[in-house]
């Protein structure tokens, strides 16, 4: 299975980066540009006999280590290959 | 010589810069800011070390499209000397005035040391003042200087003599153990073609007083301003 | 009586239990109802709430901070304003202090640490001085507790992510590894700003009419109760439940403000400034005011915030990162604004001082809270709380103190104590902070003190960070004195004299009569310490509750200590540079393995701390202070962890190249305690042979001991039973801590 991670500063949290990005954009013009953050996305093949069962084990990917609970959101998508 | 020092939202080494220029070689020097687009007369254009806009999207990114930049590109083509430190370094690569990227370094870590710095070509307005092979001692202070550029650029850089300096042991060798982010091909510094504009990760400007870091850092600036008379 | 304020629509009901879930007593609630003349509204209660925690008001410490030395020739301001100040000559004046971030920074590491240096940032700046250093103390729990490693590389990485971004060498530092703090961690940061003595601003409001202006990043939920609620009750279970929105440090922003802050100072159109640190908003604007006597009205509808729909409860308890407050003189707000525009930040005016003693907020045209200042700046509860020692007087938290079971010959001992992550190189985690910027580091991590001169001036500084948990959890007096007496000894030896001192002081919980005792013999350990140097306290803070479901950490009182050059070339180095230099070892006791590095590592009977004389401890600090004017040593080393041979190695791990050193048998008594002991004030000198005599002179009466001379083969060779190789000394000394936790090359 091919999994697809979206990690995002959670809601409500200061996001300096996205904040810096939204600034430059509209320097250059961009104006209609609002509330931008940035996060990472991040691919990953995993072994798993069944798209729930990989599910499973993504979600926990995602807690244990590729996001900070602390300050970060989530998503995934599974999709087999 | 006349010496212009841009200071960018977030530059940090950039009184450093300074300070180094008039304070320890009594050069004439003065502050850019980033929103002119003046250089104010300088023979020589720095762009200074810190973290332009937090660094936030990657480093150098948003920095590039500073109104003093179009005058920076301008002066450039002109034939003017521009010197890149760290963070300039990686401005003058988003703004494709230097060939290549600094990305992450390899222990993913900030890394703030002494490396020792061969000096490859010695026949540039930045480095005349060195030997050939000369070793540089001098402080290097950043959490994404390594250099990299496509296989063939990386030829390129190497037949036209544009890798001024690399990382080196203390016997002058370009090992891996010697390599502070991983640089490809050891590489700390490197010249555009024309041999006017030139970046580099290490900080010369913290190098030019011997209470403070040695003074290996004064032959970049002593090199530039014997070049520019 | 003005008018009491309505209750917004939907807000909870005020009452007893509404109090107690926001930390306050019956009594405490009583009081406040008494002030006010009724019952406070939920806005109101959340303002008394966070002004009366322990973290803003010090009810608990109040009473035992006021008996420090604060007084000096040379102090410009102390506690009261942000930060202390001391005069260090040709019209500079220095401005530090230091404060806890322990427990942010043990639930979310990274930011935790990030934003408490860009706190402590904010102290100094406010008061006109240009941050130019920072240090930080780091207390971890066991080496290899499971959760140490994550929490390590989150506030290693957060103080260099922010320190580096932000502009401010990081210089010295401090870090120990200990299972007192396996449950809370202590992060401490220090940081020190220069200013003309002109510029040196103040946080008491004046001038009736003038403007209050908002500067900085835009209000959000940030850490709503956060410092000063999570600082001011014990971890639970249930703590992470409790987790407010976690405060994201922008370095970005906090250099646009240094610079914006500093540029608008000069522009003479401040009347008073202080940053929102804890309780944001509220304590910021009610301190200034109860400083000037003042009142102070706020308008929360023009805050900036960063999402739609706080409440002005919410609004004014934000921790958000990187916000100062600013009372303008009348008049020149737009000049101001002009500055900060400059800087790409936005200074809206919020509100204005008013004379009638008031704070004031309103919200949607509507009174919503209207409190005395007084109230709540200068009313807060001040507690004596009982302290009585434990019975017995130690319980398990002291050190592990047993009886030596296997002891290893020297030669054994000493590599295992140079890697040991007490005692092994620090580098792995100072070579991820920039040490340099602002050039003015001549000396960095990694010696004694940090040395850093003053540009355009001859003078200089010498920092250091120090504190001492396991002989303070043996006596929390005599440990206090200990750790003060060290930090005083590390500046003395890179030949500064100690002016003036901070301190953080970290304990459990102060309802506990045995907590409030160790805390009250710190005091009085610090006080006796700092009355017999003449380095006054102008700053610090307390911090306590660090613990965790009944256990707490081991009391830790950290001191930094100030030193001041007239001279800066006259700093002396802590390594051997001269072969043929003679070696001097200068003491104020004999030492003792009790609270040793050498006791937790091998075990030891001993337990007793050595006592100390003041007297002759002064001794030694102006005795290092003259041999640094007279120019009569090439280096001081203080003993430290794991006692003289452990600082003789140090002394030969010379970055250049490595010395040697050889010492005399039978120069230094062949016992465990007398190699490897601590406790008593030992510092290790080089010299040329000829100031032998003038030395003996300088330190009489104490003990000085010809014991050997620097070699230029650099082996280590200590009497019969020790001869090393530096270089495999300096490599077990380098690679254990990266060894034991690092992922970096």
């Amino acid at each position: 299975m091919r999994a697809k991670v979206y990690v995002t500063p959670r809601k409500g949290i200061l996001d300096p980066q996205g904040r810096a990005v939204e600034g430059a954009l509209k320097s250059l013009g961009f104006g209609a540009v609002g509330n931008v953050r940035v996060g990472r996305f991040i691919t990953l093949e995993i072994d798993a006999p069944s798209r729930a069962e990989a599910e499973i084990a993504v979600r926990q990917i995602c807690e244990r280590l590729l996001a900070n609970p602390n300050i970060e959101d989530f998503t995934f998508e599974v999709a087999a290959e | 010589m006349k010496w212009g020092v841009v200071r960018f939202p977030g530059s940090l080494d950039d009184g450093d810069a300074l300070w180094a220029l008039r304070d320890a070689l009594g050069q004439e020097a003065a502050s850019l800011w980033h929103k002119d687009e003046t250089l104010g007369g300088a023979e020589c254009v720095v762009l200074p070390g810190g973290f332009s806009y937090g660094d936030y999207l990657r480093c150098g990114a948003i920095a590039r499209f500073s109104p003093i930049m179009k005058s920076v590109a301008r002066f450039a083509a002109d034939g003017g000397l521009v010197l890149g430190i760290c963070n300039g370094f990686q401005i003058l690569c988003e703004a494709h005035l230097l060939p290549g990227a600094l990305t992450r370094n390899r222990s993913l870590a900030f890394v703030c040391d002494f490396v020792n710095l061969r000096v490859e070509n010695a026949a540039t307005p930045f480095t005349r003042a060195a030997r050939p092979g000369e070793l540089l001692r001098l402080p290097i202070k950043h959490g994404e200087g390594r250099y990299v550029a496509p296989e063939d650029e990386l030829r390129q850089l190497e037949e036209r003599g544009q890798i001024l300096l690399r990382y080196v042991d203390e016997s002058g060798a370009a090992t891996d153990a010697a390599n502070p982010n991983g640089a490809m091909r050891s590489i700390a510094g490197v010249a555009n073609e024309r041999f006017n504009v030139f970046g580099l990760m290490p900080h010369p400007e913290h190098a030019v007083e011997a209470a403070l870091g040695g003074v290996a850092g004064r032959k970049i600036f002593e090199s530039i301003a014997g070049a520019a008379r | 009586m003005s008018q009491a304020p309505a209750a917004l629509p939907g807000e909870p009901r005020v009452d007893l239990a509404a109090a107690r879930s926001h930390g306050l007593t019956a009594a405490e609630f009583a009081a406040i109802e008494r002030l006010m003349g009724r019952t406070p509204t939920f806005t109101e209660l959340g303002v008394f709430s966070v002004m009366w925690s322990e973290h803003c008001s010090y009810k608990s410490s109040r009473k035992h901070l006021q008996t420090l030395p604060r007084e000096g020739p040379n102090v410009i301001g102390g506690p009261g304003e942000n930060a202390g100040a001391i005069d260090v000559g040709d019209g500079w004046v220095a401005v530090f202090k230091i404060e806890s971030h322990n427990h942010p920074s043990y639930v979310e590491p990274y930011q935790g640490a990030a934003t408490g240096v860009g706190g402590i940032l904010r102290d100094i700046f406010t008061m006109g001085a240009r941050p130019i250093a920072s240090m930080d103390s780091l207390k971890f729990g066991a080496i290899d507790h499971p959760r140490t490693r994550y929490l390590v590389n989150g506030v290693v990485g957060g103080i260099g992510g922010y320190g580096n971004c932000v502009g401010v060498p990081t210089v010295a530092g401090e870090l120990m590894f200990d299972p007192g703090y396996n449950g809370n961690i202590l992060v401490n940061a220090f940081a020190l700003g220069l200013a003309r003595r002109e510029d040196l601003q103040s946080a008491r409001a004046r001038g009736v009419g003038n403007p209050v202006l908002y500067v900085g990043s835009a209000t959000g939920r940030d850490g709503i109760h956060g410092a000063s609620l999570l600082a001011s009750a014990e971890f639970d279970a249930g703590s992470e439940a409790k987790r407010p929105t976690v405060q994201v440090g922008d370095p970005f922003t906090e250099k646009l403000l240094i610079e914006a802050c500093l540029e608008a100072i000069k522009t003479g159109a401040i009347a008073a400034i202080q940053d929102m640190g804890a309780a944001g908003l509220t304590s910021s604007s009610s301190e200034m005011a109860g400083r000037g006597g003042l009142g102070v009205e706020l308008d929360l509808d023009r805050v900036p915030l960063r999402e739609a729909n706080l409440s002005p409860y919410e609004i004014l308890l934000s921790e958000s990162q990187e916000r100062m407050l600013i009372v303008a003189e009348h008049g020149r707000e737009a000049e101001l604004a002009a500055v900060f525009e400059r800087w790409d930040l936005h200074a809206v005016v919020i509100g204005r001082i008013t004379g009638d003693g008031r704070w004031r907020a309103r919200f949607k045209g509507q009174v919503v809270a209207d409190i005395p200042v007084a109230a709540i700046s200068d009313d807060a509860p001040l507690y004596d709380r009982p302290a009585a020692p434990p019975a017995p007087l130690r319980d398990s938290s002291s050190p592990r103190l047993t009886t030596a079971i296997s002891r290893p010959d020297p030669a054994a001992a000493l590599r295992a104590l140079l890697a040991s992550p007490n005692v092994a190189s620090r580098r792995w985690v100072f070579r991820q902070y920039d040490s340099l910027v602002l050039s003015n580091t001549v000396a960095g991590p990694g010696g004694d003190a940090a040395v850093l001169r003053i540009k355009g001036s001859r003078r200089g500084l010498a920092l250091k960070v120090d504190s001492n948990p396991r002989a303070c959890a043996i006596d929390p007096y005599l440990g206090a004195v200990a750790t003060v007496c060290e930090a005083a000894r590390n500046v003395a030896c890179a030949g500064a004299r100690p002016a003036a001192i901070t301190n953080c002081l970290n304990y459990g919980n102060p309802e506990r009569p045995e907590i409030m005792w160790q805390f009250v013999r710190g005091v009085a350990g610090l006080r006796a310490a700092a009355r017999a140097f003449a380095t006054p306290v102008i700053s610090g803070n307390v911090s306590f509750y660090n613990e965790t479901e009944g256990r707490a950490i081991p009391p830790t009182p950290t001191i930094a200590i100030v030193g001041t050059f007239a001279d800066v070339s006259l700093n002396v180095k802590h390594y051997f540079s001269f072969p043929g230099d003679a070696i001097v070892l200068v003491r104020t006791a004999a030492p003792s393995l009790a609270a040793s590095e050498y006791a937790d590592l091998f075990g030891a009977a001993d337990d007793a701390l050595t006592p100390i004389d003041l007297g002759r401890e002064r001794r030694l600090l102006d005795g290092l202070v003259e041999c640094a004017q007279r120019r009569l040593i090439r280096s001081a080393h203080d003993v430290s962890e794991g006692g003289i041979a452990v600082a003789l190695a140090e002394a030969c791990f010379n970055p250049a190249a490595p010395a040697g050193a050889e010492i005399v048998p039978d120069a230094i008594d062949a016992s465990v305690a007398a190699w490897f002991g601590e406790g008593a004030s030992s510092v290790i000198l080089s010299l040329p042979a000829e100031n032998l005599k003038a030395i003996h002179e300088i330190f009489a009466p104490l003990e000085v001991r010809s014991i050997g001379r620097v070699t230029a083969a650099p082996r280590l060779k200590i009497g019969r039973q020790i001869d090393e190789e530096v270089a495999a000394l300096m490599r077990l000394y380098e690679d254990a801590l990266p060894g034991r936790l690092g992922r970096h090359d």
